[in-house]
């Protein structure tokens, strides 16, 4: 094997804390504020304020934000139908999205798109997807886009356990690999597809980041609920990226707290297990980047507390300011068919 | 002698036909994502994982091209798959395998090879899933030839039409609209139950307009036609239930009668089923023909998500009303 095609299998000392304290809070104030955002989210779904399906990111948290905080403004991302966790990482506001999980006329999207279809162009955020796979070519083809205007950017694309097996996947990752584009394809493995158990419909020995050997691309398997480790994988892979080097795949081991999506029961009475929730739950990434900063000094209990209360605030202002903002007009329904 | 009827719902009728083929014919095998552990997304296929085992009702990975090639390959070599498509807009990753491989198999091989496999998959707006989640994409597989597709309305056209594509040696589809599997209805209690392809089903006789309905309209039809009756017209509404083959038949002896047409379906009205009926219907029962004939389908926009948009979006009962008032005296539409 050439060293390229080595894996990487990486977490971090839980004992420090090598990133610099500015940086540990926007990790921090991010992951929050997504965790706060699909907790209102779950609470307006359950209210009947919210149509469509919600795909909650909870318990993700360190992926999309371990991998943004390695991004510049204009790089771009492609997202999936589970994205409001990569939309606040980027940048996201959070009102705006509020009110288009709403429908309302001061979403992103004017409401024609709703949670799964949220696109914020002058951030970079190419759009959460509805289908599995759909943000794999737009990724390659934006970081294409990039390296043929000679702009630097790079792309990111994330997606599940369960769209590496869309044929769209070795479509995308030959092409970024022979034209050495640069996108990081970023797994985040959260260990199913719905309700079937990857391990069940994914032919690898034990690693979904196994198959960029056949892309002749690195991979790296992180702990995806170590925000640092994601940070430092994401921060070493773009700068590879931007410098020419190609593609590469990441795979964040993670798991999602929810159900597949709001109100389609509980995963523990079918397809999981109660233990293995339990282990994972232990792994928190919210509460273990807390803990590093506060052993770094970073941070005060009494700081930890009154940043959630500021964060809580933001989120409940932003489902206000949904609820207030009215329906598109009837008339809009024929606006922006084309451009 | 009639046969006992049991009433059951549309998500049922799915199950039983599954059940019922896969009992009588040891090669008809299930496959989709999420289908068997966990009975489908929409839970209409639960039960059939227990009583098949996994070798023929199987959990897929998310890999639409690869399960439809795989659904071809096994029906082009003795076996009689079913395949699920959980949300009809997904069908266009697959679309290669059905169109340019299964459905032209028989004819380019000379009519060697036949290809018994069965799609399912479903269409229809309405519960705010935005536009890659709510398309009522029927039409593009009505447009090939050596495809097969039923698009019925009841529990018991389901239930027919299903067991009779699961016995067909063509490429049958079946599209089922996702906001109907609680509909209720009854189903005649016989395990050879079946509907031929190419029958029409009168839903609703009337004399002075037919309204020619596809799936979730037939009901809106239905509703429209309630509506119409109060005001003194009389609607016959003529469900298809199959879009090919086309059974024009019923549909001309209908206008015959009636001398007017109105054909509605929910898909994007251009270039769609609506066109199709409505250009027939002009040119087959051009004689009998007292007004043009007019079509209702869904706006040509990407459905939206917002409730405040999608159902502007979407055929409804008064809107068909007001357009068979204009075949009667000159109502703007
Ligand atoms: C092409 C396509 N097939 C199927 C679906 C239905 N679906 C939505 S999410 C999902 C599971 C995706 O699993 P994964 O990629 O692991 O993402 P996760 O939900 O775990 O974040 C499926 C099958 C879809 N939206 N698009
Ligand atoms: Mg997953």
């Amino acid at each position: 094997m050439s060293e390229s095609l080595e894996m990487i299998t990486t977490s971090s000392d839980e004992g420090t804390l090598p990133l610099p304290e500015p940086l540990c809070r926007e990790i921090y104030d991010k992951m929050l504020t997504i965790r706060r955002f699909e907790e209102a989210v779950l609470d307006i779904y359950t209210q009947g304020l919210m149509r469509g399906l919600a795909h909650l990111y909870i318990g993700q948290e360190a992926s999309a934000v371990g991998i943004c905080s390695a991004l510049n403004d204009d790089d771009y991302l492609t997202s999936t139908h589970r994205g409001h966790g990569h939309l606040i990482a980027k940048g996201g506001k959070v009102d705006r999205m509020m009110a288009e999980m709403m429908g309302k006329v001061d979403g992103y999207n004017r409401g024609k798109g709703g949670t799964m279809h949220i696109a914020d162009m002058s951030l970079g955020i190419l759009g959460a997807n509805g289908i599995v796979g759909g943000g794999m070519g737009m990724a390659t083809g934006a970081a294409l886009s990039g390296k043929m205007r000679g702009s630097g950017q790079v792309a990111v694309c994330f997606f599940g356990d369960g769209a590496i097996n869309q044929g769209a996947f070795l479509e995308s990752a030959n092409l970024a690999s022979i034209w050495s584009l640069p996108v990081l394809f970023v797994c985040e493995n959260n260990h199913y597809g719905e309700y079937t158990a990857a391990s069940d419909v994914t032919a690898v020995r034990e690693h979904v980041a196994e198959r960029a050997a056949g892309f002749d691309m690195p991979a790296v398997v992180v702990d995806g609920n170590d925000a640092v480790a994601v940070h430092q994988t994401a921060v070493e892979m773009v700068q590879r990226a931007r410098t020419g080097e190609g593609p590469c795949l990441i795979e964040n081991k993670t798991y999602r707290y929810r159900g597949h999506h709001v109100g389609d029961g509980d995963p523990e009475k079918t397809y999981r297990t109660q233990e293995e929730t339990d282990t994972w739950l232990a792994k928190d990434p919210i509460p273990r980047f807390a803990r590093r900063m506060l052993k770094a000094g970073m941070m005060d209990e009494a700081e930890l507390e009154s940043i959630d209360t500021t964060i809580t605030k933001r989120v409940e202002d932003a489902v206000a300011f949904a609820n207030e903002s009215p329906y598109p007009e009837a008339g809009e329904v024929t606006d922006h068919v084309y451009a | 002698m009639s046969t006992p009827e049991r009433v059951i719902t549309y998500g049922e009728a799915v199950r039983e036909a599954i059940a019922e083929e896969m009992r009588r014919d040891e090669t008809v095998f299930f496959m989709g994502e999420d289908v068997a552990a966990a009975g489908g997304v929409f839970k209409v296929t639960v039960g059939l994982l227990d009583e098949f085992g996994e070798d023929r009702v199987r959990d897929t990975p998310i890999s639409e091209a690869g399960i439809m090639g795989a659904g071809v390959g096994a029906a082009l070599t003795g076996m009689r798959p079913i395949v699920e498509i959980m949300f009809g807009d997904f069908i266009t990753i697959a679309m290669d395998q059905i169109v340019n491989q299964a459905a032209k198999m028989c004819y380019m091989t000379g009519g060697q090879a036949s290809c018994a496999l069965t799609v399912r998959t479903t269409i229809g707006a309405g519960r705010s899933s935005a536009a890659q989640h709510s398309q009522s994409l029927q039409a593009w597989l009505s447009h090939i030839p050596g495809v097969k597709v039923a698009i019925p309305s009841t529990p018991a056209d389901l239930k027919g039409l299903l067991k009779t594509a699961i016995r067909d040696d063509n490429p049958t589809v079946i599209y089922e609209d996702k906001m109907m599997y609680g509909l209720k209805g009854p189903v005649p209690d016989d395990d050879d139950y079946t509907i031929p392809f190419g029958v029409a089903d009168i839903k609703r006789e009337g004399s002075d307009v037919t309204l020619v309905a596809t799936s979730s309209m037939v009901h809106t039809a239905l509703k429209a036609a309630g509506m119409l009756e109060k005001e003194g017209v009389s609607a016959e509404v003529v469900d298809p239930r199959t879009l090919s083959p086309l059974d024009m038949d019923t549909i001309i002896r209908s206008v015959e009668k009636t001398s007017r047409a109105v054909v509605v379906d929910e898909a994007y009205q251009s270039y769609g089923v609506t066109g199709e009926l409505a250009s027939r219907i002009a040119d087959e029962a051009f004689d009998y023909l007292d007004a043009p004939v007019k079509r209702v389908g869904a706006m040509d926009v990407p459905v939206p998500f917002s409730p405040g948009l999608e159902p502007e979006t979407i055929p409804d009962e008064a809107k068909l009303v007001r357009t068979v008032q204009g075949l009667f005296h000159d109502v703007a539409v």
